[in-house]
C-alpha cells in the first residue's frame, strides 16, 4: 500500500488531472483506493497521463518516484 | 409478515417500531430507505468520515513514537480516508440504490477488498484486511453515535440487534426499551439477564432476525414463546393485543397472591425465592412475595466494565441487596463465568472447548487474588443480614475443600485486621455437573446446602449445547437420566439433613412444579417475575397428588412421554397459564 500513497502524495501536489492506466483500466492518480485498486506489482507496465497547467512537472515528479527512485526512498 | 421462532429469555408482549443495532465486528445487512433519507444518510456518510479523520489523527499523535510500519498503516488509513472518490462513490450508492450509509460503506468496502482477494499475488491479496480495517474505523463512528441516541430515546422502540454489548444495555431505559431481540446468545447471555431484570420482553437466538429487519419496521415480541414477527398483519397485531392484556390482567390477579403463604392444599409449606443479578432486583423479589433470594448471580459485577471490581464495588453491591432483604435469606454464587467472551478474552489462545474449560469455579481457583477480593466483600456484608455462600460447578470433593480452604485464609485475613465478619456464615454448594450429583452423598457432609442447577446438569449430563440449534432439541431436563440424578441428589441431602433448593429454569416452568415437589423438593428459586404463577400452582395441589406424579414419571423411560404427561397433569391446575 505503501508505493501507491507514495503515488497519490506526489500527484496531489499538483492541479493537473492524473490518469495512470495499465492497459485494461484507468485510474484516478489522486485516489488511493483507485491507484490501490490498480494492482499493480512489480513489473506491470504503467502508463501515466498529465493533463493541466502544471502537467510537466507533475509528470516528471512522478517518473522521478517510479523510474529513479522506485518507491525506495522515503518522501522528501 | 415475517415469524421467527428463538430462545424467550425475559417474559412479557410488547409491540413497537424497531431500532435497528448493527456492529462494526460483523457484516453490515442491506437496509434500504426511503428516497427523503438520501441527503441525511449522505450526511451522515461524510460526518462518519470526518469523525474517523479525527480519531485517527489523534490515535497517529499518541502513537507518534512507535515503529515505522505502525506509522505507515496509519497513514495508509488517512489516505483513504481522505479520498474524494472513495466518499463520493460511497454516496453514489447511498443516492442511487437508496441504502443506509452503514451498508452503503459497508458494501464499498467490501467491493474494493474482494478486488484484492481475488489477485493472485500474495502481498496484494493481504491488502483486503486493511481495508476491512478501513471500513471499520468508518463504521463504529456511524455506529457509535447510534449506540450514544439509545440513551436519548423519547418514543417506544424495540431493540434490534446483531448481539447486545454490556455497555449497550447499561444505557437501556425501561420507559422507551420496550423489548429487546439478539441474533445471538442465550439465556445466559449478556442482554437476556439485563432485560430479565429490568422486565423487558426478549427473545434471543434468532439467527438472522437483524438483518430482516429495517429500521422503523413495526415488530413484535413475544417473550413467553420466544416469537418475534416482523411488520404483522392487522389480524396479527389485533391478536397479540388482546394476548398481551389478557397476560397483564393473568399478572394483577396473581399479584394478589402476595400475601398469602406458598402452602399446598394439604398444608404442606413450601420456599420461594427469588433469583437476581443486580441489587435493584431486591426489591422486585419482594413485591412478588419471594421468601428471600436464591441465587444472587455476581457475574454483572465483572461484566458491566473493562476493569475487575474493587472489594468496595463488590460489597456496595452485596450490602445494597441485603439490606433490602431484611433478615430474609440471601445466598451470593460466587463468580460464575466462562465458556464465554470474559474469560475467553483474556486468553491468548482460545479454549476449544469452553464448556469444559476453565470456568467457574476452576477459573476462581486459578485466579485466587480476584477471588478473595469477592470472598472479602461477602465475609464483610455477612454481618448485616442472613447471608449464604454458593460455589458453583464443584465437580469433585477436591475443589469444595479448595474453595473451603481460600474462603478460611480470608476469614483469618479479617480476624487479623480487626474485621467483622458471619464466622459461622453457611457455605453451599451448586449441583450442577453430574460427578457432583452422582457423589452428592459425601459432598453433602461438606456444607450445609445444595442448590441443583438444572440448566448446567442437563446440559452435562445429556452432553448437548442448548444453543446450539443442530442439537437444542435433545435438550431436556424432563430426560430421565436428568431426573434420576435430581432424585439422587434430593435423597442424600435429606438424608445428610441439609438444605436443598432447586434454582435452575426448571423451577420457574409451571408443568415441573408437581413433580419436583413429590420428589422431595421444598424450596424453589426462580425468576421473581414468575413467584406468583407458581405460588398458584403449589396452593392447587396436593402432595399426595404430586407424589403419584413423581412416582408414575420415575417409572417411565420416555423424554417424550414425561413432557406430554407432565404437561397434561399441569393443565388441569391453571389451564390459563399454558
Amino acid at each position: 500500500m505503501r508505493p501507491a500513497m507514495q503515488f497519490v502524495d506526489i500527484s496531489n501536489r499538483f492541479d493537473s488531472k492524473i490518469t495512470v492506466t495499465n492497459g485494461k483500466t484507468s485510474v484516478d492518480g489522486k485516489s488511493i483506493m483507485q491507484m490501490s485498486m490498480l494492482a499493480a506489482t512489480c513489473g506491470t507496465k504503467l502508463k501515466i497521463r498529465a493533463e493541466g497547467a502544471d502537467a510537466e512537472n507533475a509528470a516528471a515528479a512522478l517518473q522521478e518516484l517510479v523510474e529513479n527512485r522506485h518507491f525506495d526512498e522515503p518522501l522528501p | 409478515m415475517e415469524i421467527k421462532k428463538g430462545i424467550a429469555v425475559s417474559p412479557g408482549i410488547s409491540i413497537a417500531k424497531s431500532m435497528v443495532i448493527d456492529s462494526e465486528d460483523y457484516r453490515i445487512p442491506y437496509r434500504a430507505i426511503e428516497p427523503g433519507q438520501r441527503t441525511n444518510e449522505i450526511r451522515r456518510l461524510r460526518k462518519a468520515f470526518s469523525d474517523a479523520i479525527d480519531e485517527l489523527t489523534q490515535l497517529e499523535e499518541t502513537h507518534k513514537n512507535k515503529g515505522s510500519q505502525i506509522k505507515d498503516i496509519f497513514a495508509v488509513h488517512q489516505r483513504f480516508l481522505h479520498d474524494r472518490s472513495l466518499q463520493k462513490k460511497i454516496a453514489d450508492t447511498i443516492r442511487t440504490e437508496l441504502v443506509t450509509a452503514e451498508y452503503a460503506i459497508s458494501n464499498t468496502f467490501r467491493e474494493i477488498a474482494s478486488h484484492f482477494a481475488d489477485e493472485k499475488d500474495a502481498y496484494i491479496s493481504e491488502r483486503a484486511a486493511d481495508i476491512y480495517d478501513i471500513a471499520r474505523r468508518v463504521l463504529k463512528q456511524l455506529l457509535g453515535k447510534k449506540r450514544e441516541e439509545i440513551g436519548q430515546l423519547k418514543e417506544e422502540v424495540i431493540i434490534v440487534a446483531r448481539e447486545l454489548s454490556p455497555i449497550q444495555t447499561a444505557s437501556f431505559d425501561k420507559k422507551f426499551v420496550k423489548g429487546i431481540t439478539s441474533d445471538a446468545g442465550g439465556r445466559t447471555s449478556h442482554a437476556a439477564i439485563v432485560a430479565r431484570s429490568l422486565g423487558i420482553p426478549a427473545v434471543v437466538a434468532l439467527e438472522d432476525f437483524s438483518t430482516i429487519v429495517n429500521e422503523d419496521d413495526s415488530v413484535i415480541v413475544d417473550g413467553n414463546r420466544g416469537i418475534v414477527i416482523v411488520n404483522p398483519d392487522e389480524k396479527t397485531i389485533r391478536e397479540y393485543q388482546e394476548y398481551r392484556e389478557d397476560f397483564n390482567q393473568l399478572g394483577h390477579k396473581l399479584n394478589t397472591l402476595r400475601e398469602k403463604p406458598a402452602v399446598t392444599r394439604d398444608g404442606a409449606n413450601i420456599t420461594l425465592l427469588g433469583n437476581i443479578e443486580f441489587p435493584g432486583e431486591a426489591q422486585t423479589v419482594l413485591e412478588k412475595g419471594g421468601d428471600g433470594i436464591g441465587l444472587y448471580r455476581t457475574e454483572f459485577l465483572y461484566l458491566n466494565k473493562t476493569t475487575e471490581p474493587t472489594e468496595e464495588e463488590h460489597y456496595e453491591a452485596y450490602s445494597q441487596t441485603i439490606k433490602a432483604m431484611q433478615n430474609k435469606p440471601v445466598v451470593i454464587r460466587t463468580l460464575d463465568l466462562g465458556a464465554d467472551k470474559y474469560t475467553q478474552s483474556k486468553r491468548f489462545v482460545r479454549e476449544p472447548n469452553p464448556f469444559l474449560g476453565l470456568r467457574s469455579i476452576r477459573f476462581c481457583l486459578q485466579n485466587i487474588m480476584m477471588f478473595k477480593t469477592q470472598l472479602r466483600a461477602i465475609l464483610r456484608a455477612s454481618v448485616l443480614g442472613n447471608v449464604k455462600i454458593m460455589f458453583p460447578l464443584i465437580t469433585n470433593q477436591q475443589e469444595l475443600m479448595q474453595a473451603k480452604m481460600i474462603l478460611h485464609d480470608v476469614m483469618e485475613d479479617l480476624s487479623e485486621e480487626h474485621i467483622d465478619y458471619n464466622r459461622n456464615m453457611p457455605v453451599g454448594i451448586m449441583v450442577e455437573t453430574p460427578s457432583a450429583a452422582l457423589t452428592a452423598f459425601s459432598l453433602a457432609k461438606e456444607v450445609s446446602f445444595f442448590s441443583i442447577g438444572t440448566n448446567d446438569l442437563t446440559q452435562y449430563t445429556l452432553a448437548v449445547d442448548r444453543s446450539n440449534e443442530l442439537v437444542s432439541t435433545l435438550y431436556s431436563t424432563a430426560d430421565p437420566a436428568v431426573l434420576r440424578l435430581i432424585r439422587t441428589v434430593v435423597q442424600d441431602a435429606h438424608k445428610a439433613q441439609i438444605d436443598l433448593s432447586i434454582c435452575g429454569e426448571v423451577a420457574s416452568e409451571p408443568e415441573y412444579i408437581m413433580l419436583l415437589l413429590g420428589m422431595g423438593v421444598r424450596t424453589f428459586s426462580l425468576a421473581s417475575p414468575m413467584i406468583p404463577e407458581i405460588k398458584q400452582i403449589i396452593r392447587s395441589v396436593t402432595m399426595t397428588d404430586c407424589n403419584k406424579v413423581a412416582r408414575k414419571i420415575l417409572s417411565m423411560n420416555s423424554e417424550r412421554h414425561i413432557t406430554s404427561y407432565l404437561r397434561n397433569a399441569a393443565r388441569k391446575i391453571l389451564p390459563e397459564a399454558f
